[in-house]
């Protein structure tokens, strides 16, 4: 970590003006930033500061959905009473993610920028090579230490996971960045690798996220988010599933559907070929098993990380029938 | 003249105060304050700070180290390379054996392992030398590495004759056995990871060196300083007054230790250096990678009629560390026919060191998964399997166990768990998507027996002070040292005041093998013995005593006051005495040593491990035991594995503080079921490097992991273990944990995971 410098930003025009500066980034909780430039991956010159930002942790929710401000503190959200009843996937995302102290400094913002956990990536003194990191330099994971790589949406260049869990529960609810004016859906907002895994997020230069919104739906009334590791706390997915469900009147036909996957892809995992494969369909255990099947339709394994294959279906059929029962 | 001390038991109805009562930790409250100063807080003038790099290739040769950037960037004080550390001597192992007269040098130009120390930038600032640090280019001609156990090129390692133990024909037997199990299982490298991380401040004024250093061993670590410096032991001294855990890991001097006293030596500044958590992991060694067979031939009652175990672990290419596979196997069971013997494999990895329960604790894994597949196999009970091979005496040394309240911590330990409702079958207890699984395995922990000594003094208000360099890195040395002193001469606890962690203090060997209560319970019984012996005896005889006229020919002190046996005479309290007789003090020396111990003696055995009593020395075996019952829940679909429920009964014979010795067995299972179902250092097998080398990645349980823990105490006092009674706490919990995890997965699934940690993937 070398020296820089820091700025409080005054507004969120002078954040971005500021953080359009080369070498500038900007600073929220801190609790991916410090750590990567700790690790040596991100060596800022100037860190600005937005968190003295007024107005901009604010949590709306009323009958067309919630709009969350890009400083709102994980644990704050997670809590909220409208957030738990109307967006449980979104909740129950956040109470998995991460531990009690990092919730209580990180912001929905931060969240959406996290970088990937592979583990060469962290590691550049160890591992030069990481196109990631240094695009054209090699892929240091291929062949290497695999367990905690995705198996959906990699490239030949990078297979790094996507880690968090928040925008698996925003994208399988449409949900949408604010980049000021400008208007991303989460979907966008997160870039497949490609040939360009350096390039993660559909932000540009001096833009900041300012707010998140998420349409208000049955499915997203009636949602989980389960997810699924070793250790029962503190750690990312192995898999994990946002699923919301909505049912038609006769409580067991499925009429809305919106299923994504964590901890297996490159990012936030929309799995619409499970979607549609049962709307319309009368929720039954080995329907909803075979479609599950779906989720994973195309993952390509690199060893360590088969059983993610074997593992991931079965989160999101788990989930799906997890919501019947409480029909 | 007779001095009379209230001597409790284990089964005593004490007061918390008193030895066997449940005093909380008297260091509890400056910790959780925040007060309590670890060694590198302490703020010293002129401090300078030094960081470590470490070699990023497993094999090789450093070709050249160019520090031209780092020494020309802000702050920078020193740049050690190889070439221009100064030249240290090589000294002596914890046995003491006299080192190869050749020099040594903490930063390595041959490369040995990935993460080795190549150099150390000093600067000014923490953040100066971690700034110029990244400046440093060290480029290396790079040579093919053995990775780890299963490397290709391992081969079958060195046969560690010292291990091998053997009566009966254990390979026929076996072979003509009419029912056998035979298996293969594995412990990947493992890593203390206290909270603590190492780092120290070395200060050297003149030839006199001060290391404030997180230590388990002040006088052995001291010693080394003092053999790599040249200069003689009473010019090192040590200070550590708290320690953020250990486990094992800060028992030696480090190279870190040394690269940090080069460093103020060569500037003339004190220097603080603390390794990142990273370079924790290649910094010392974890526990060493294991790999066993275990062969059971037994009859169809399930009575063994043979155990042949074979045992490998990794070393590193310079130095030897051998993990005891063979220690758990050769005690646990009865059984005629016996063979163990054991390889020790060359890996480009740290040199492997101790970790709690080192050796015993994989042992374990082995002989208590094993004995389980053996229950199944022959249809019995996995608790009367264990009952029909009952060891009435240690079968290995022939000898009557010292104490072994085994049997006693099975039935405790069932009864509390409800065994005896358990479904035989695999898989046939579920409760919803949950596969429910009982398991039990035992665990055992040699006596480690040792010599301690320590001062004891009254003082002139009446207070007590108790000195030793012993350390108290959690586990409770403050507290149950005060509580036998304040038993022993009579007075409040709260009136003594210990004080350990400085190797100025009288001396103690290693915190390591639970040895240390036993040890210096005794030696601080004896001193605060000797203490109250002259406090009476002036009492009586000084013609200034009010006891004087009394003619009396003892007395007696309790809660601080000095009176009659009989109550007439005068009732005084210690302070009132010793201004009477004009002393302000009254100070007594105690230790455990045999009487005619010469000086040499004295520093040999505080200094190595080189006299160590044996655990199995005259008539008696001496070890702890334990067994636990774990049930676990294994969901069906994903294969996670929860630990729902723990009940371990544990005989560590006389308890000196039941509620810190629980604490110190919960913390062991706790570390167990960690071992059993999260830790591993994952090795890129190409680099030869820890992937996982931090704590997000290398995963220990979360108090979400930890369901309730209930233990049962069963010993009883053991004299032949220690003075007061005690057998070793600290690392017996941990042993066996794992296998009755294995053994409850198994019966909730019906998969025998034989290579841990349980993930998973293993199960779905
Ligand atoms: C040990 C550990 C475990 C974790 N486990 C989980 C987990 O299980 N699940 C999970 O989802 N997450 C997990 N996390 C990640 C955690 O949620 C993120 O670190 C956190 O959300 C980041 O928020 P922050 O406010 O601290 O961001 P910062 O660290 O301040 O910033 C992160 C990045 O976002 C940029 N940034 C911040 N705010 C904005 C903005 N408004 N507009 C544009 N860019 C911005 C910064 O420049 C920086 O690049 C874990 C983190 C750690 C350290
Ligand atoms: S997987 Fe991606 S992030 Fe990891 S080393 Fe390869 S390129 Fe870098």
């Amino acid at each position: 970590m070398r020296d820089f410098s820091y700025l409080r930003a005054t507004s969120v025009d002078a954040a971005r003006e500021a953080a359009a500066l080369p070498g500038a980034m900007l600073l929220a909780g801190g609790t991916t930033l410090i750590d990567l430039a700790k690790c040596g991956v991100t060596e800022p010159d100037t860190l600005v500061d937005i968190t003295h930002l007024t107005g901009l942790d604010r949590i709306e929710v009323n009958e067309r959905g919630a709009t969350i401000g890009a400083l709102a503190r994980m644990g704050h959200v997670a809590d909220h009473a409208d957030i738990k009843s109307r967006f449980p996937a979104v909740s129950e995302a956040l109470w998995q993610a991460a531990s009690a102290q990092i919730r209580n400094m990180a912001t929905m913002g931060g969240n959406l920028m996290q970088r990937t956990r592979c583990p060469y990536f962290r590691d550049p003194s160890n591992f030069p090579a990481c196109n990631k990191r240094q695009p054209g330099s090699g892929c240091s994971a291929i062949g290497g230490v695999t367990r905690g790589h995705a198996v959906l949406g990699t490239s030949e260049a990078c297979i790094a996971m996507y880690p968090g869990d928040l925008a698996v529960a925003l994208v399988a609810f449409d949900a949408v960045v604010h980049l000021g004016e400008r208007r991303v859906s989460v979907d966008d907002f997160f870039l497949l690798p490609g040939t360009t895994p350096d390039r993660e997020h559909a932000i540009e230069l001096g833009e900041m996220i300012t707010a998140i919104e998420i349409p208000g739906t049955a499915a997203a009334r009636r949602s989980t988010y389960l997810k699924i590791r070793d250790r029962q706390s503190y750690e990312f997915a192995a898999a994990s599933a946002a699923v919301g469900i909505e049912f038609e009147a006769d409580g067991r036909t499925i009429r809305d559907l919106r299923v994504a996957l964590g901890g297996v892809a490159t990012k936030p995992w929309r799995a619409r070929a499970v979607e549609d494969a049962l709307k319309g369909k009368v929720l039954e255990p080995e329907t909803v098993r075979a479609a599950s099947l779906l989720a994973v339709e195309g993952a390509v394994d690199h060893g360590a990380n088969h059983y993610k294959i074997e593992l991931a279906p079965r989160v999101v059929a788990r989930a799906i029938l997890k919501l019947g029962e409480t029909a | 003249m007779t001095v009379h001390t209230r001597h409790g038991d284990a089964s005593d109805g004490v007061t918390a105060e008193a030895v066997g009562g449940r005093l909380s930790r008297v260091d509890g409250p400056a910790k959780i304050t925040g007060a309590a100063k670890y060694a590198v807080e302490q703020q010293l003038e002129g401090l300078a700070y030094a960081v470590l790099l470490e070699s990023t290739i497993a094999s090789g040769k450093v070709r050249a180290i160019d520090t031209t950037a780092a020494e020309a960037a802000p702050g920078v004080l020193k740049v050690l390379t190889p070439d221009t550390i100064i030249s240290l001597r090589t000294a002596s192992d914890w046995f003491g054996t006299p080192p190869p007269d050749k020099p040594y040098c903490p930063l390595a130009h041959d490369i040995t392992f990935s993460g080795q120390h190549v150099a150390a930038v000093v600067a000014e600032t923490f953040e100066q030398a971690v700034a110029a640090a990244a400046l440093v280019k060290v480029s290396y001609d790079e040579t093919p590495a053995i990775v780890d156990l299963s490397d290709g090129k391992a081969g079958d390692g060195i046969p560690i004759d010292a291990m091998t133990k053997e009566w009966g024909d254990a390979q026929a037997a076996f072979a003509s056995a009419p029912v056998r199990v035979c298996a293969a299982y594995n412990t990947p490298r493992e890593y203390q990871a206290p909270m603590e991380p190492h780092g120290l401040i070395a200060r050297w004024e003149g030839d006199q060196l001060t290391v404030w250093e997180p230590s388990q061993w002040l006088d052995g670590m001291a010693r080394t300083y003092a053999e790599w410096f040249g200069v003689s032991f009473e010019n090192v001294r040590l200070v550590s007054p708290y320690i953020g855990g250990g486990f094992g890991s800060k028992a030696l001097a480090l190279s870190h230790g040394a690269v940090a006293a080069c460093a103020a030596k060569m500037l003339g500044r004190p220097v603080r250096l603390v390794m990142t958590r990273q370079q924790t992991f290649t910094g010392y060694g974890g526990r060493a990678a294991t790999r066993q067979t275990v062969a059971l031939g037994a009859d169809r009652d399930g009575r063994i009629q043979s155990i042949v175990h074979r045992g490998v672990n990794e070393t590193s290419m310079d130095g030897m560390w051998v993990e005891p596979l063979g220690s758990v196997t050769s005690i646990m069971y009865a059984t005629p026919n016996f063979s163990s013997k054991q390889n020790v494999v060359r890996v480009n990895s740290v040199v492997p060191g101790a970790m709690r329960a080192p050796g015993e604790n994989p042992s374990a894994f082995g002989i208590e998964s094993a004995i389980d597949e053996l229950a199944y196999e022959v249809g019995i009970d996995p608790l009367e399997i264990r009952l029909r091979n009952y060891a009435e005496q240690d079968p290995h040394a022939k000898k009557a166990w010292s104490t072994r309240q085994l049997r006693e911590a099975f039935a405790a330990g069932a009864e509390r768990f409800g065994w005896a409702r358990r479904a035989p079958e695999p898989r046939s207890m579920r409760d919803g998507n949950q596969l429910i699984g009982w398991g039990v395995a035992a665990g055992t922990y040699p006596v480690r027996r040792a010599y301690g000594e320590a001062i004891v003094r009254i003082l002139s208000d009446g207070s007590v002070e108790v000195e030793s360099s012993s350390i108290d890195m959690g586990q409770g040395t403050y507290t149950i040292l005060a509580q036998t002193a304040a038993e022993t001469v009579g007075v409040p606890a709260d009136t003594v005041v210990v004080k350990l962690g400085d190797s100025r203090f009288p001396r103690a060997g290693v915190t390591g093998g639970s040895r240390l209560a036993g040890v210096m319970t005794g030696a601080v019984y004896k001193a605060a013995t000797s203490a109250l012996d002259q406090l009476i005896g002036l009492a009586i005889s000084d013609p200034r005593s009010p006891f004087h006229a009394l003619q009396a020919n003892t007395l007696v002190v309790a809660n601080g006051r000095i009176a009659s046996p009989r109550g007439d005479g005068p009732d005084l309290s210690i302070a009132e005495l010793l201004a009477s007789i004009g002393r302000d003090h009254i100070e007594a020396t105690g230790d455990t040593m045999p009487a005619n111990s010469t000086a040499q003696d004295r520093y040999k055995n505080y200094t190595t491990i080189a006299m160590s009593l044996p655990h199995t020395e005259g008539d008696y075996s001496r070890y702890s035991w334990c067994a636990h019952f774990i049930e676990v829940r294994v969901d069906e679909d994903f294969g996670t594995v929860r630990v729902s429920r723990v009940v371990s009964a544990l005989d560590s014979g006389r308890l000196y503080n039941p509620k810190l010795a629980e604490s110190q067995w919960k913390g062991g299972i706790i570390m167990g079921i960690g071992q059993a179902l999260l830790e591993e250092g994952i090795v890129d097998r190409r680099h030869g490097r820890i992937v996982n080398n931090n704590l997000a990645d290398y995963l220990v349980p979360t108090n979400a992991d930890i369901p309730d823990i209930e233990v049962i105490s069963v010993g009883i006092p053991d004299l032949h273990s220690s003075v007061l009674g005690g057998k070793g706490v600290g690392e017996l919990a941990i042993v066996g944990v794992a296998p009755a995890i294995a053994n409850a997965v198994f019966h909730a699934t019906g998969k025998r995971v034989r290579d841990l940690p349980i993930t998973l993937e293993k199960l779905i």
